[in-house]
């Protein structure tokens, strides 16, 4: 094993800075999406799962990879379908109501 | 790098940009259904992409265990009522620090003695925070699933005892960083962090929820980020770092609504019990209650009306007829928003979800700051199942446990009709100012069938 790069560390701290950038604009509308969002998206753990659950290292290894491929896919699996379902709900008012809405600008497809 | 590893490389950072953009398109309703449909792309060709590595050299198991975590997530993903969303997303934060630490357990297995310092670091931090998580968050599942008791579970000394715990394992991470080859310490550290992940969860009861939850999710992305760094993977590296953003930024949002420090979250002390006794049973004060019939004929002839849903809405699932409600009102040409508590509920965004799914426009959906200036002109509050976020001692009473809280300023419409059980107090145990005053009227039973009522008396009118 070589031992950790700088290169990785920087990989680390920008990714966290776009991700709270990013996510500071995230209404909390979407706070529970959002949620589940990143836990579908956390389940990128899954290519280093499946590395293990391949590589034919030892039963153990083969065990512990199994296992983490069926976990990691569980959340990508369900992760990604219960982030659809939900953001398939959130609708706006079919006709805008006159005037005085707080709105954020509109154009948005009237599903 | 083989031409095989470029390839491999090269998807990985396609589908890392995926993901931001994923992220990025929930900052907007209309947009976020197709950024995370991209997304989930970007999750596809990352794991064919994987399937190539040179290391895979039996695809068995593979297949077995990707059928079988897509047979589970299957039903996870569309079949989970809206009502338990709280519950599944505690439950994913377990499955997610579970293949973490796994992974980091058979690099330890392979490596041992031969690993450097650096990514033992990594390797221990990744098994700390993702022990802690699995046993974290199947606590918090069970609370929310309410299979062990939702209420704080405390002892004597239990701080001491979990700071206790928590420094034998800062100890023993240490020791392994000089020493990595003592597996004995490794799997002790592992048992450890299971344990505290338990202990950590026991005090703390379900309107404190929303915090655990995001501060786990937090945990969880930390924890794949640590397998980035031990594995030498920059999609993971990255991925995690966004779920651990997230959380992080979630769980500073939630502390932020309850008035709580950061440092309080961070190190997760949020479990002790309120300092209770504050603001005892005003013994002069009356509570007016209100009939179905009166409560309608407010409604009905308001100009607006204020909805204001807590978790009681939730308990009684009583968003479907809320919407019936608000529709019959809204044809009587009433004015009808919602107004929406960051911490309203079990976890970040749990009333918006359930109105979502009974059909109400989320434009109707309204944050705190935006409503609040709202309520003087508001002809009724109808206050759903929420307590202690709309608690006017929050803002005046100095003594009171939840006195800094930011509250919906409910006590300035001109009425309130409060639809509540009993006079229980709320989770922290306090007395609410808001129901014995003279602007309110009460409306007591289950949410669901004072709801009912309300609406065949406003169909009667």
């Amino acid at each position: 094993m070589t031992p950790i790069g700088v290169v990785e560390l920087y990989v680390f701290v920008l990714a966290a800075f776009v991700g709270y950038q990013v996510i500071t604009r995230v209404p909390p509308l979407l706070h529970t999406p959002l949620m589940s969002a990143t836990n579908a998206i956390s389940g990128i753990s899954l290519v280093g799962s499946l590395v293990l659950a391949g590589a034919n290292r030892d039963s153990v290894s083969n065990w512990l990879g199994f296992i983490a491929v069926t976990a990691a896919t569980i959340n990508v699996v369900g992760g990604f379908l219960i982030t659809d379902r939900m953001l398939k709900m959130f609708r706006r008012q079919p006709k805008l109501p006159p005037g005085g809405e707080i709105e954020k600008k509109g154009g948005g497809a009237g599903r | 790098m083989s031409a095989r590893d470029l390839f491999i490389q090269a998807i990985y950072l396609a589908a890392s940009v995926l993901f931001i953009l994923g992220l990025k398109s929930l900052s907007h309703p209309d947009k976020a259904r197709l950024g995370m449909q991209q997304a989930a792309v970007g999750m596809v060709l990352a794991i064919v992409g994987t399937l190539f590595h040179h290391e895979i050299v039996r695809f068995d198991l593979v297949a077995v265990a990707l059928i079988l975590g897509s047979v589970i997530g299957y039903p996870l993903g569309m079949f989970v009522p809206m009502t338990a969303m709280p519950q599944r997303i505690a439950i994913s934060h377990m499955f997610g620090a579970l293949a973490a630490t796994l992974v980091g357990v058979a690099e330890y297995r392979m490596h041992g003695a031969a690993i450097p310092r650096s990514t033992m670091a990594a390797l221990g931090f990744e098994v700390l925070f993702g022990g802690l998580t699995v046993t974290g968050s199947f606590m918090a599942f069970g609370k929310l699933q309410e299979l062990i008791t939702g209420t704080p579970v405390t002892y004597r000394g239990q701080n001491a005892v979990n700071i206790t715990l928590f420094g034998v394992a800062i100890v023993m991470f240490l020791s392994l960083i000089f020493n990595p080859g003592n597996a004995t310490v490794f799997y002790g550290m592992i048992g450890l962090a299971l344990l505290l992940g338990i202990f950590m969860v026991l005090p703390i009861g379900g309107a404190d929820m929303p915090v655990v939850v995001s501060l786990l999710n937090s945990y969880a992305g930390l924890a794949s980020s640590a397998t980035g760094f031990v594995i030498e993977n920059n999609v993971l590296i990255i991925c995690g770092a966004l779920d651990g953003a997230s959380g992080f930024l979630l769980s500073i949002l939630m502390s932020k609504a309850m008035n709580r420090s950061f440092g309080n979250v961070l190190f997760g002390a949020f479990g002790s019990p309120p300092a209770i006794a504050a603001g005892e049973k005003p013994k002069d004060l009356t509570v007016s209650s209100v009939s179905a019939e009166d409560a309608a004929m407010r409604m009905a002839y308001a100009g607006e009306v204020i909805v204001v849903p807590g978790y009681g809405m939730a308990v009684a699932q009583a968003q479907h007829v809320v919407r019936e409600l608000a529709d019959l009102l809204e044809k009587r040409g009433v004015t009808v928003k919602y107004a929406i508590h960051p911490v309203a509920g079990r976890m970040p965004g749990h009333m918006n979800v359930l109105l979502a799914e009974a059909n109400v426009p989320y434009d109707r959906l309204y944050d705190m700051e935006q409503i609040n200036s709202e309520f003087p002109q508001a002809d009724v509050a109808l206050v759903i199942g929420a307590n202690d976020v709309v608690n006017p001692a929050a803002r005046s009473d100095p003594s009171s446990p939840i006195y800094g809280m930011p509250i919906l300023d409910v006590d300035r419409a001109k009425g309130v009709i409060v639809l509540k059980r009993s006079m229980n107090p709320g989770f922290a145990g306090i007395e609410n100012a808001l129901f014995y005053s003279p602007n309110t009227s009460m409306l007591f039973g289950d949410a669901k069938s004072s709801l009912t009522r309300l609406v065949s008396e406003v169909k009667a009118l």
